[in-house]
């Protein structure tokens, strides 16, 4: 047991059998002090002295008896003095020390002994106290082995003695150990005698017939036995290797935008066109180059000026050479063909046709007016037999010569009535009573455009509104007329604007001296004041003047601006519009007025003014008033043996005047398509077709149509190619006359000429009315000398000289 | 300036001329006897018909250039020389 030094690491080794060893070592660095320190720790001043005195790899200690029999290292039992070596385990240490905690004697060692390397401890019975106590731990290896070495020795010697003597031993007795039962139980014996069995079985049935049945093995339990088949575990193999494919796919998503809306406003872009200031102009008018440039460029603009002054490269030499050949050897008859003719021999037998009205959107349809034509005092003599016979309007159609199509009942004679422009459905008329009269004939308009099968009775279609008899005129309604729909009267006879289109008012006239506006509206949306009898207000549509005369006790009034109710709900409207109208009286005598309602500061009634002009050309009973369809100021009238021609604001007199005829003229007409031509009808039967560019002191053809005088001529255009002429006569026939080319195609300028010629007949007015002034002023200039002369003359004697 | 004044009152002597305007390269009138508005609405739409009567003609022949244009219509007719830096336009009613 020499003093140790400091070993690093410590050595295991193993001895004989059975024997466990445990070195220990210390950990790393040469560490006196730990020991030391464990030392100091432990209790006992004992100790502390003994640390000087022992060697640093021995480690003495004192284990009680507990700590003994647990390791099994009691004194003078299981170590002696000849055997004072015990190997513990370091396990068993350890785990001492933690079961026992402070209590372990093992415990102020604890770190050596951790520390120690090796699984097995050295531990020394010190039976004579060498160090202090009556244990010492070795505590590295090399005294452990130092120790043991001692050990071996010593026990060498003794094996050695004892091997020497096993080789002389003699067979001994067996003992058992107990092995040679496990030799019992494994060898197989009969544990009782073996049974015997006999199996035997009757004789007879051996070879019997066998019987074989079925049996269902689910019927009986345990029937059968199943080997349901399982997974076994052994065979279930695991794919180590995969054959997979994979595909690479563009990466859609879907995404989506909102813009974000903002609320919208109006804008407004404002621009106005560069200009040059004065100055800059002034800059630029006197640059040079501005003078070259004019000079350069100021003869190209002559020649093409005058190029232009002296002929018109653009105008259609070829054209204009067809037209004016028309007029030449052309072989077409100026006459009026005869077209067609209807009559009715039930209706419009003893009758007379008051008038005609084409109907406007269907072609080929005309309506006609029968009236009886008796004198008035006829008529009030047979007034019984006329009441059982209705008054009629027939519809005639092209198709159909015989028949009308279309009887409209009238509550009297009517006299004028007209179709309604904005719906021709609408039919108003006015009455020998006075009364306005409407028919609706929707119903039948497929008839009358001959799309529906005809039944053999013609239609009989009633009034659906009459005016109150002591609502309307009290004379025979000779004109009625539809205002345009443009138009709309307001009560106080102011015209407005009428917002819908349609034609909603009528205007009649009757000679009781009255002009009347209808409104076909309810009452609430334009109730016009009552009626003002003494007013005679003439109002003028833009179409065809006529008025009412208002001042004059007989007005026979054939053109139509009248005013009319049209319901019987309705009162008599009579409505004033600023527009003034002409109108003529029953004398010959033509009335321009202005139709304004005024209001009258005395008595607070409302009156309307005076007429404007009066004029008497006409020497009969002015039966026509028409404007021309091309001149808006041109107003055509006839009456008595003349016509005239007027210009609205010339008030001086007509422009034109014809010269009177051999017969009267009853009747007149524009024609609708040259605006030189107008056609007479007389009252023998003849139409006079005058053409004013052509001459003007003799209608330019006369035809003759019928036998009595000629009622109403109304023209319409069918086709461009066709122009029919309309006439009817005292005994009650249509005659459909066509016009033929010479008198309804224009010729070139027609319009543009006769404009100018209406204008020198108004220059013409002028200079005459100038002259008859000049000589009136001439007249009493002379007059006036004369006077002078005569005063002057009779101071001096005159003296005659009579030479033979 | 005189020499201008007086040619440009030879050609408004001419018969029917109804006006006359001197417009610069970018189709601003400079001098014109007619009213402004009436002035400043042809000079800018005869400017830009003038620009492309003469590059409709140039873009046939490259050698080629505009040296009068004359637009008819119903009522008139106007009369135009382009130059480099200005055009004058003469407005006329060739039938009176």
């Amino acid at each position: 047991m020499g003093a140790g030094g400091l070993n690093t690491k410590g050595r295991h080794t193993q001895l004989g059998s059975g024997y466990l060893s445990c070195t220990s070592a210390f950990s790393g660095s040469p560490q006196p002090q730990p020991c030391g320190k464990a030392l100091m720790q432990a209790t006992g001043e004992m100790r502390a002295i003994i640390m000087q005195s022992h060697p640093n790899d021995i480690l003495p200690l004192t284990l009680t008896s507990a700590t003994q029999e647990l390791f099994g290292c009691r004194c003078d039992e299981d170590v002696t003095g000849d055997n004072p070596y015990k190997i513990l385990r370091k396990e068993d240490i350890v785990q001492d020390m933690r079961m026992r905690a402070a209590v372990s004697d093992f415990s102020p060692m604890k770190q050596l002994v951790l520390d120690y390397p090796e699984d097995e401890l050295l531990l020394v019975y010190d039976r004579d106290f060498i160090y202090g106590s009556s244990f010492y731990l070795v505590l590295t290896a090399d005294a452990k082995e130092r120790h043991l070495k001692v050990i071996e020795v010593a026990l060498e010697r003794e094996p050695s003695e004892v091997f020497a003597a096993q080789k002389t031993s003699e067979p001994q007795p067996w003992i058992s150990l107990g092995s040679e039962q496990e030799i019992e139980e494994e060898s197989v014996t009969d544990s009782r005698p073996r049974l015997k069995y006999r199996i035997s079985r009757v004789r007879r049935e051996f070879g019997a017939p066998i019987f074989f049945s079925d049996r269902n093995a689910m019927e009986t339990k345990d029937g059968f036995i199943e080997c349901t088949p399982y997974q076994d575990k052994n065979f279930s193999l695991k794919q180590m290797e995969r054959h997979t494919g994979v595909q690479t796919i563009p990466n859609l998503k879907s995404s989506s935008t909102q813009t974000q809306w903002t609320y919208p406003r109006s804008m407004c872009t404002q621009y106005e066109p560069r200009e040059f200031s004065e100055e800059k102009k002034e800059n630029c008018l006197q640059s040079e180059k501005l003078k070259n440039f004019v000079n350069s460029v100021a003869s190209r603009f002559e020649i093409a000026i005058q190029q232009n002054e002296i002929m018109d490269v653009f105008f259609d030499d070829w054209k204009a050479l067809s037209e004016e050949d028309s007029g030449y050897g052309r072989k077409a008859d100026p006459h009026l063909k005869e077209y067609q003719s209807f009559t009715d021999l039930h209706f419009s037998k003893e009758k007379t046709i008051s008038n005609i009205n084409w109907h406007p959107t269907i072609n080929g349809v005309i309506a006609v007016a029968v009236t009886e034509r008796l004198s008035f005092e006829d008529r009030i003599n047979g007034s019984t037999k006329l009441l059982l016979n209705p008054s009629l309007i027939l519809f005639w159609s092209f198709s159909d010569p015989i028949n009308p199509q279309l009887l409209l009942e009238c509550p009297d004679d009517v006299f004028s009535f007209e179709f309604c422009p904005s719906d021709p459905n609408i039919i108003v008329g006015g009455c020998m009573n006075g009364q306005v009269v409407l028919w609706d004939i929707s119903t039948h308009v497929e008839q009358l455009q001959g799309t529906h099968k005809r039944e053999n009775e013609t239609p009989v279609v009633r009034y659906c509104a009459v005016s109150g008899i002591e609502n309307g005129h009290k004379a025979p309604i000779t004109d009625i007329q539809w205002l345009p729909g443009t138009f709309e009267v307001s009560r106080m006879g102011v015209p407005m604007e009428n917002k819908n289109g349609i034609c909603v008012q009528i205007v009649t006239c009757a000679p009781d001296c009255c002009v009347m506006f209808w409104d076909i509206r309810a009452p609430r949306v334009l109730q016009t004041m009552a009626d003002q009898r003494k007013q005679k207000v003439e109002e003028k549509p833009l179409e065809n003047p006529h008025g009412v005369p208002n001042t004059f006790k007989h007005l026979d009034l054939t053109w139509k601006p009248l005013i009319r109710v049209q319901h019987i709900s309705y009162c008599k409207t009579r409505l004033q519009l600023v527009l003034s109208t002409t109108f003529c009286p029953q004398d010959g005598e033509l009335v321009y007025t202005d139709w304004k309602l005024e209001k009258d500061n005395d008595s607070g009634r409302l009156f309307s003014a005076k007429p404007s002009h009066r004029f008497i050309i006409h020497d009969g009973q002015v039966n026509t008033v028409r404007r021309s369809p091309f001149f808006k100021d041109i107003i055509l009238t006839v009456g008595g043996w003349t016509f005239a021609i007027w210009k609205e604001g010339v008030t001086n007199g007509p422009i034109i005047q014809s010269s009177c005829s051999q017969k009267k003229c009853t009747v007149g007409y524009w024609s609708q398509s040259r605006p030189a031509v107008l056609f007479i009808g007389k009252e023998d039967g003849n139409i006079d077709v005058w053409d004013l560019l052509e001459k003007t002191h003799e209608p330019s053809q006369t035809q003759n149509i019928t036998a009595t005088q000629i009622t109403c001529i109304k023209p319409w255009i069918v086709s461009s190619k066709q122009h029919l002429l309309a006439v009817s006569d005292h005994l009650g026939t249509l005659h459909i006359l066509e016009i033929p080319w010479t008198l309804r195609s224009p010729s070139s300028n027609e319009k543009l000429s006769m404009s100018k010629y209406f204008e020198k007949e108004v220059d013409r007015l002028v200079y005459f009315e100038k002259r008859r002034e000049m000589r009136a002023k001439e007249k009493k200039d002379y007059e006036a000398e004369e006077l002078r002369k005569k005063t002057y003359l009779i101071k001096r004697p005159v003296i005659f000289i009579i030479e033979k | 300036m005189a020499e201008v004044e007086e040619t440009l009152k030879r050609i408004q002597g001419q018969k029917g001329v109804q006006g006359i305007i001197i417009v610069n390269a970018e189709g601003i009138p400079i001098k014109t006897t007619l009213d402004n508005s009436s002035t400043v609405q042809y000079a800018g739409l005869i400017h830009q018909l003038v620009m492309k009567a003469r590059t409709t003609v140039r873009d046939i022949d490259p050698q080629n250039d505009l040296t009068f244009l004359r637009v008819r219509s119903k009522k008139n007719e106007i009369m135009i020389a382009p130059d480099k830096d200005y055009f004058l336009i003469v407005i006329q009613n060739p039938s009176d």
